[in-house]
């Protein structure tokens, strides 16, 4: 490994805040969820590079079950998106005001 | 319990049965079955008086001091107060009078107060005022004292505000009790100070050691003893402190004569000559007792000159005869004191309810201007009351004769000419104003004409019969066929036979001067009744002194004084205090709740329905704990 | 060798990176996150996670990214634009943008703080032997665990998708 540490988790840092800023600022909720898998693969790149850095493999295992979580979480959320699209017309996340207390 | 014991404890117990049983239901008897139930147990009280002055009487001298313990009350450590009665000559011959009058006056009370609605909570009230007293003059210790004479304050209260409904009377019991309340701080301060000192508040160790512990003439004795006497001067209405008896007037007349002519104002003597081993180791303090008696002596006396009401005439005269007795007992004359008390307790109970009688018969009117020529309808009342300004004035052979003539006489031996100087000069000004309350009630033309005046009924009758003759012959009685002075010497010691009765006073002093003092004061007291006589009856004196009748009429504004610098100021504290409390601590504490809600609504905003702004919080929550991870050491 | 592969991988994720958070039609921004899927697969391999890397593109950019696209098809909606509009509310830009910056400057703060040397690895380190000795062996539990995930959510996926009723 001849590229240091740090730089791939540079990357993995800017690709969160890169996710974290498109989760808050878009409207689309589409947009926003593919803003989430941004973030989680930001994290992933963290865990490999910390896998190797400690020569443990165990970083991959945890990437892996990710990966599982995040096909489960993608395919119930994008339903669940088009259930409330069918209902409302609308994905814009601010119309889903029904929390309003 | 010996035979001795169980009826000292009778005579406060049975009254304060009846007030427990009258209380609870006396509101349910017909008629006026609580007056005779309220009186039954005052004169069984009497009776166990009688008994266990006999009982004492009956025991040589130096064994008539008994004390009774009913029980441990206070054991905490060095604090050791056990609940003590205390029978020896003094308490007996107080419970004997106490209990005697009060018998005399709940019987009058039956008639009285026949037409009154609440005659039951009346006749409790007296009842537990009974046992108060009783227990006030029977206690052995100053916390048993305290007891009673609390009590005797509360009963003051509730009888004066009887008619509650009326705002004076309401006003008048108020008065009562927060004027003698000031005074009680001294007396309680007292007892602290006695407990600190002695280690005790019992009477018989105080007397025993008071000469050891206290050196004469010092600061503690002089403090302890002055704190007591201010107790002395609420409950007896002594200047400054008189200002409540007056008015206290508004309650029913035989609470006027029970409670302020013949017992609880006499607490005050009473608890110095309990307390005279102390007093003696204070000289100056007994200076102060005997001036403040002096003084309102004729303070008072000059009051009752002005008044118009007939009974604030006779409170006024209360105040002034109680300052006589402080006069007695400040100057050491304690038997004197006593004996001036018991004398005083006749007269003036006569007076009162033959002032009673009078209202009775006029449907309760007190202004004596509406009075005159009463003697002709009521002649039995008139030749009664007449009896009492003759016991009152002092002249012989009347109760009054005697004791007050012992009280001067001290007064002059113990070398106080000035003093008794003012003791017959108020002699003559008493003499003055009963007869001048007597002409304008009695004799003269009347104000107005009198409808359907009758004599009392005979229950109000008897009692005031039985008066009279005491007014008129228990003076003789004490002071040669039963003579006080010896029988209470066991408990005031030597100080007793200082005041014994008129052969050792002779053999104190050349006889000459001391028959001289009797023929001064007789003529004084003889010639302020012919004056009264002469200005009210005959119109002797005409003519105005506007300006002494104006002072006089203000009381020397004493009691302006008082508004001035006590009511008035205390009202705007506490109309300061209550806008404290409502502008600033409601204030807070609406404050806090509204605050609350405030604060509720405010974060009810974040509650937007917003997704977006609930996971931007998100992200400042990983934030905080981002920061956390990094400034962590 | 291995830096500039590293570099090329950086500049595509980032691109890619932008494009999923700046892109006006959601279409652009599944492109985007392919790409960023896709550079992060070659980094996998330069880390020595070839399985992952094999994973990685399998599942996420050949199955999720597709769903994605399904979807955006099936709504067929038109992305709205990324300007003063798209973020009017209660969430100000610059609310954000403070909040975004933080989280940056914390995370690199974090990440400097990390050692630099990497620990000597066998040869064999990353290959699906390897991963798969682990996740049958110590892992077994969440391994069956995440089967169970992937159950449910197939059975959450068919009931939500179903259509009760008339065709709104």
């Amino acid at each position: 490994m001849t590229v240091p540490a740090p730089y791939y988790l540079a990357l993995s840092a800017v690709l969160f805040t890169a996710g974290t800023a498109g989760v808050l600022l878009r409207r689309s909720a589409l947009i926003v969820f593919m803003s989430v898998e941004l973030m989680l693969n930001a994290v992933n790149l963290s865990l490999i590079t910390f896998a190797r850095l400690h020569g443990s493999v165990d970083g991959q295992v945890l990437v892996f079950f990710v990966l599982v979580v995040a096909a489960a979480e993608v395919v119930v959320g994008l339903a669940i998106i088009v259930d409330v699209f069918r209902s409302r017309e609308t994905v814009d996340v601010d119309d889903a005001d029904a929390l309003r207390g | 319990m010996s035979a001795v014991a169980v009826t000292a404890v009778l005579i406060p117990a049975l009254p304060l049965a009846g007030w427990v049983v009258l209380g609870l239901w006396g509101g349910r008897w017909p008629g006026r079955a609580a007056g005779w139930v309220a009186s039954a147990t005052v004169a069984g009280s009497f009776v166990a008086a009688v008994a266990l002055f006999e009982s004492l009487a009956a025991l040589p001298p130096d064994a008539r001091t008994v004390q009774v313990d009913l029980y441990r009350w206070i054991a905490a450590g060095a604090l050791a107060i056990p609940f003590r009665l205390l029978a020896d000559p003094l308490s007996a011959a107080m419970a004997r009078l106490v209990a005697g009058v009060g018998m005399l006056i709940h019987i009058y009370s039956i008639g009285y107060m026949a037409r009154d609605a609440g005659g039951a909570r009346y006749f409790a009230y007296m009842n537990l005022f009974m046992a108060s007293m009783l227990l006030l003059v029977l206690a052995g210790n100053l916390a048993v004292m305290f007891i009673g004479w609390e009590g005797v304050g509360l009963c003051s209260y509730l009888l004066i505000a009887f008619w509650f409904e009326r705002p004076a009377a309401a006003r008048a019991g108020v008065k009562a009790f927060v004027v003698t309340r000031l005074g009680d701080v001294g007396f309680l301060l007292g007892i602290f100070a006695v407990f600190g000192t002695f280690g005790t508040l019992d009477f018989t160790a105080i007397t025993r050691e008071a000469a050891a512990r206290l050196p004469l003439g010092g600061g503690l004795a002089t403090a302890i003893a002055l704190l007591l006497f201010l107790g002395a001067v609420g409950k007896s209405a002594q200047l400054p402190l008189y200002v409540w008896l007056p008015d206290a007037m508004d309650g029913p007349t035989p609470v006027s004569a029970l409670i302020h002519a013949a017992t609880m104002v006499t607490a005050g003597v009473f608890m110095i000559v309990r307390l005279h081993a102390l007093y003696l180791r204070a000289p100056f303090a007994l200076d102060v007792v005997a001036v403040t008696g002096a003084v309102t002596a004729v303070f008072a006396a000059s009051a009752a000159l002005v008044e118009s009401d007939l009974k604030r005439v006779l409170a006024y005269s209360t105040i002034s005869q109680l300052g006589y007795m402080f006069l007695a007992v400040g100057v050491a004359a304690w038997a004197a004191g006593i004996f001036h008390l018991m004398t005083h307790a006749f007269f003036k109970a006569l007076l009162f309810l033959a002032a009673g009688a009078v209202m009775h018969a006029l449907g309760g009117e007190t202004d004596m201007r509406k009075m005159g020529g009463l003697a002709r309808p009521l002649p039995k009342t008139a030749a009664a009351f007449g009896a009492g300004v003759l016991a009152l004035a002092g002249i012989p052979p009347l109760a009054g004769f005697f004791s007050k003539e012992q009280i001067l006489g001290e007064v002059f031996a113990a070398g106080h000419p000035w003093l008794w100087g003012i003791g017959l000069f108020t002699a003559g000004l008493t003499g003055f104003y009963i007869t001048r309350a007597y002409v304008l009630t009695f004799a003269g033309p009347p104000a107005r004409v009198h409808e359907n005046v009758h004599e009392a009924p005979p229950v109000m009758w008897w009692p005031l019969a039985a008066l009279v003759f005491l007014a008129v012959v228990m003076g003789v009685v004490l002071e040669h066929v039963v003579p006080l002075a010896p029988w209470l010497q066991p408990t005031l010691g030597a100080g007793a036979l200082k005041s014994a009765g008129g052969a050792a006073a002779a053999a104190a002093e050349p006889g000459a001067v001391h028959a001289m003092l009797l023929v001064v004061s007789v003529a004084v007291a003889a010639g302020g009744i012919v004056l009264g006589w002469l200005v009210y009856a005959r119109g002797a004196i005409r003519g105005q002194a506007p300006v002494l009748g104006t002072i006089l009429a203000h009381r020397f504004y004493i009691e302006d004084l008082y508004d001035a610098a006590i009511v008035a100021p205390s009202r705007a504290l506490a109309g300061w205090a209550a806008a404290v409390d409502r502008g600033v601590i409601d204030r807070a504490v609406l404050g806090v709740a509204g605050g609350l809600g405030w604060g509720g609504a405010a974060l009810r905003r974040l509650q937007n329905g917003y997704l977006r702004q609930y996971a931007a919080f998100v992200l400042i929550g990983a934030l905080i704990i981002l920061a956390y991870w990094m400034l962590r050491p | 060798m291995d830096v500039v592969l590293f570099g090329i991988t950086a500049v595509c994720a980032l691109a890619g990176g932008a494009g999923v958070i700046l892109s006006r039609r959601p279409v652009h921004s599944a492109l985007g996150l392919l790409l960023v899927l896709l550079s992060l697969a070659v980094d996998y391999l330069l880390l020595g996670a070839q399985f992952i890397a094999a994973a990685q593109v399998i599942i996420y950019a050949g199955a999720i990214v597709v769903l994605f696209v399904f979807i955006i098809m099936l709504l067929s909606q038109a992305g709205e634009r990324l300007g003063p509009g798209a973020f009017d509310g209660p969430v100000a830009v610059r609310f954000v943008a403070a909040l975004v910056v933080l989280l940056a400057a914390g995370l690199i703060a974090l990440v400097t703080r990390t050692p630099s040397a990497p620990a000597p690895v066998p040869a064999a380190f990353g290959t699906i032997q390897d991963v798969g000795r682990s996740l049958f062996g110590r892992y077994l539990l969440p391994f069956e665990a995440a089967s169970l995930v992937l159950l449910v959510g197939m059975i959450g996926g068919v009931a939500l998708g179903r259509r009760l009723g008339p065709r709104t």
